[in-house]
């Protein structure tokens, strides 16, 4: 065998081949649920809010990656964006602001901060939030699903009193709302896919989901219609569960949860806004650091020095 | 009571392709080597001095290294023949440079007469430990922890567990596997040998399920040679790092083994399948460790089980088994998992080596954290390994102190688990080494 010189790298040698790539197509594939359901529901409207929000996010990450003179990766990460935001805003919403409201998501609140795995908010969210205040009135004019015909009938949110309905029509996701939230069952079936394929953990969807139902019995209200009205389920699944904005301990992922059921619950009875799933979820992510660090695992072997029995 | 206990399982750890190609490949026992080299230091612990110089003729199994100091094994010449030279070789574990005798072989291959068989009721633990140490055994494991100290616990610790390690859990590696099917005799007698030294209430033989094979003739042998009593069958469920002490300890008996602390701080102690046999080996047929079983595998032509004798380079091993398959560029000491890679083909087989992993190597990009958790889900040490990565990358090498970064034992777990393609293991052996300067300049 001739003489020669081999490769020495670190090790292990072997990897499980997963990335972050995959695992964002994934949750992309899981949103098709939620998204099947938007436009299903509300037609052409939700199909070009999510088009145009959707281009605005990766043109975004692309413009700014270069300016950045870093690299651009389709790793995903900027479709997952501009869908979400778009499947958390009205229907109705003029596309001119879905794509304002897309591009501060990527470029003040994801890449401002130094790009995935280093933004503290949530950047779907934080462009809804930037859009609740910028754009009050057309972030708050609800329609009722109307499909692919052309008229909108004005109707009042699930979570404002004014408004009527059925389980089965919150359930099957036949409501007025935002885009993707409307469906409780698709979206259901997408955060099901995501934890059968170990994408998310069940501790923030079940903490989060759990402590809202708790909370709202404890109130006296109807837990189930809290559960299915508004944004928490769609919240619970696929934002609460970003794991850059999460905590990484399994302890704090509860936490985590629990205090953005807490939180939810708070603003939608006390507070000014009917709905309380995105603001609870940011301020939980402001304090995702916090939790991070006094919230550690117990090594194993951190144990007193003493004999066991025998 | 069954011989075969209930199988048991960690929720740490990783699930990895097991690609046990030689699973079914009988041990072969390759031509001598024409030349050896010998490294001076095959142990945990101190190295040996040469006991024998150039120009020496030696005999297979004659000493030529020893030292005064208890943790440490001695070395043996593993042919006949003449010290022709020494050279420099770098120690994988410790990447340190060491002494090595060369010895070029007579063809002959005289041995030394062998020490008298023993009896097992006749000797003495002394005696018994003295035979081991004289022998030059370590643990075959890949530790190669010096094998009379660990069984020579301090008096005020009662060990009453006594855990023979039959997982291997590496990928590719199947010499142990081979071992339990082909001397599981001698693996029990090896066993038996242990359980007269450290007297302890349970010996447990753990076995991963992937080995089914290996857990029924084991179960067979239990019963034929009359162990019954004595010795109980673990299967445990096929995970790395399973095989790995501490997890080992936690797994079967749920017990931690104190950060700092050995295995005989909560009373147990652990042996590799080899090394029983090897001990079996030392005792009955008076026989120094002077050859083991290698797995070659990955890409060559005929991956194989060999019976070699240490000391030969890996160049004759991957020829034997008939060179290098297609474009492989990367050679292996160990399995994939914490096997070392080497720059060429010149090192030689030492009494830790389990395997010679032939791979093509895939090149891959770092990118950043996004804090899915997975490394902390596999860590068997429940560690936060991108916390000290991250702590690493930024010198903060203190804030990795006090994040436990010497408890990690570098399996790997994590680094194979993170879709980032950080490599982990990579930071926290730059911050270890960083913190042992450190140390030392104070």
């Amino acid at each position: 065998m001739p003489d020669r010189k081999f490769l020495v790298s670190p090790g292990p040698h072997l990897w499980r081949g997963q990335s972050t790539s995959k695992i964002m197509y994934i949750v992309v594939l899981a949103l098709m649920f939620p998204t099947a359901a938007g436009v299903y529901f509300f037609g052409y409207r939700a199909l070009s809010v999510i088009a145009v929000s959707v281009a605005a996010a990766v043109l975004t990450e692309y413009g700014v990656k270069k300016l950045r003179k870093r690299a651009f990766v389709m790793d995903g990460s900027a479709v997952i964006t501009g869908l979400l935001l778009a499947l958390i805003l009205p229907p109705t919403i003029p596309l001119w602001m879905a794509a304002v409201g897309s591009v501060f998501s990527i470029a003040i609140v994801k890449e401002a901060f130094g790009g995935l795995g280093h933004n503290i908010f949530n950047p779907a969210l934080g462009g809804r939030a930037f859009m609740t205040a910028s754009f009050a009135m057309e972030m708050t004019t609800w329609v009722l699903p109307m499909g692919f015909a052309a008229d909108a009938v004005t109707s009042a949110t699930p979570l404002s009193e004014r408004f009527i309905w059925e389980y089965k029509d919150l359930f099957l996701g036949n409501t007025g709302g935002s885009i993707g939230e409307t469906s409780a069952l698709l979206i259901l079936i997408g955060g099901l896919l995501l934890l059968a394929l170990g994408i998310i953990n069940w501790r923030i969807p079940v903490a989060y989901i759990g402590t809202v139902a708790l909370l709202t019995l404890a109130l006296g209200q109807d837990a189930i219609f809290h559960i299915l009205a508004g944004g928490l389920m769609l919240g619970a699944f696929f934002m609460a569960t970003d794991y850059v904005t999460s905590p990484i301990t399994a302890r704090g992922r509860i936490i985590f949860g629990i205090g953005a059921g807490i939180l939810t619950v708070v603003i939608r009875r006390f507070g000014g806004l009917p709905e309380g799933v995105c603001f609870s979820i940011l301020l939980m992510n402001a304090i995702t650091p916090l939790i991070d660090r006094y919230v550690k695992v117990r090594p194993y072997g951190l144990v007193k020095k003493v004999r066991s029995e025998g | 009571m069954s011989i075969r206990l209930k199988s048991k399982s960690t929720s740490y750890g990783v699930k990895v392709p097991e690609s046990k190609l030689t699973a079914g490949s009988p041990i072969e026992p390759i031509p001598l080597p024409e030349r050896v080299i010998i490294p001076l230091h095959q142990n945990i612990g101190a190295p040996c001095e040469a006991v024998a110089k150039r120009g020496d003729k030696v005999l297979t199994g004659q000493k030529i290294g020893d030292s005064e100091r208890f943790v440490n094994a001695p070395i043996h010449a593993t042919i006949s023949g003449e010290i022709t030279g020494t050279t420099m070789v770098i120690n994988p574990p410790t990447a340190q440079l060491v002494t090595a005798l060369v010895i070029t072989s007579d063809g002959k291959d005289e041995w030394v007469e062998p020490e008298a068989p023993g009896e097992l009721e006749t000797l003495s633990t002394k005696e018994i430990l003295d035979r081991i140490r004289a022998a030059g055994l370590v643990g075959l494991g890949g530790a190669a922890f010096p094998t009379h100290v660990k069984l020579s616990p301090p008096k005020d610790k009662k060990i009453d567990t006594v855990i023979l390690n039959g997982c291997e859990c590496e990928p590719y590696i199947t010499s142990d596997h081979r071992v339990m099917l082909e001397y599981g005799e001698k693996v029990l007698s090896g066993l038996n040998i242990i359980k007269k030294v450290l007297s302890p209430d349970n010996i447990y033989i753990a076995i991963e399920d992937n080995k089914e094979d290996a857990i029924d003739h084991m179960e067979e042998l239990i019963t034929v040679m009359g162990f019954k009593e004595d010795f109980k069958i673990i299967p445990l469920t096929t995970k790395y790092p399973m095989g790995a002490e501490k997890t080992l300890i936690g797994t079967i008996l749920n017990r931690e083994v104190p950060i700092g602390g050995l295995p005989l701080d909560v009373g147990v102690v652990v042996h590799n399948v080899s090394t029983a046999k090897a001990i079996h080996d030392a005792i009955f047929e008076g026989k120094p460790f002077v050859e083991r079983v290698v797995t070659v595998t990955g890409a060559v032509k005929n991956p194989k089980n060999l019976l070699v004798r240490l000391g030969t380079p890996l160049r004759t091993l991957i020829e034997y088994c008939g060179g290098i398959d297609g474009k492989a560029s990367e050679v292996i000491l160990g399995g994939p998992m914490m096997g070392i890679s080497q720059p060429d083909l010149d090192f030689p087989v030492t009494k830790g080596t389990s395997c010679v992993l032939v791979k093509e190597s895939s090149p891959i990009r770092e990118q950043d954290c996004i804090s899915c958790g997975r490394c902390l889900e596999a860590c068997p040490m429940h560690l936060m390994p991108t916390v000290l990565a991250k702590y690493a990358k930024a010198g903060r090498y203190n804030d990795c102190k006090e994040a436990y970064i010497d408890d990690c034992f570098e399996c790997g777990a994590c680094a194979y688990t993170c879709p980032a393609n950080i490599p982990i293991v990579q930071y926290i052996k730059v911050a270890k080494s960083e913190l042992i300067k450190r140390a030392a300049n104070k």
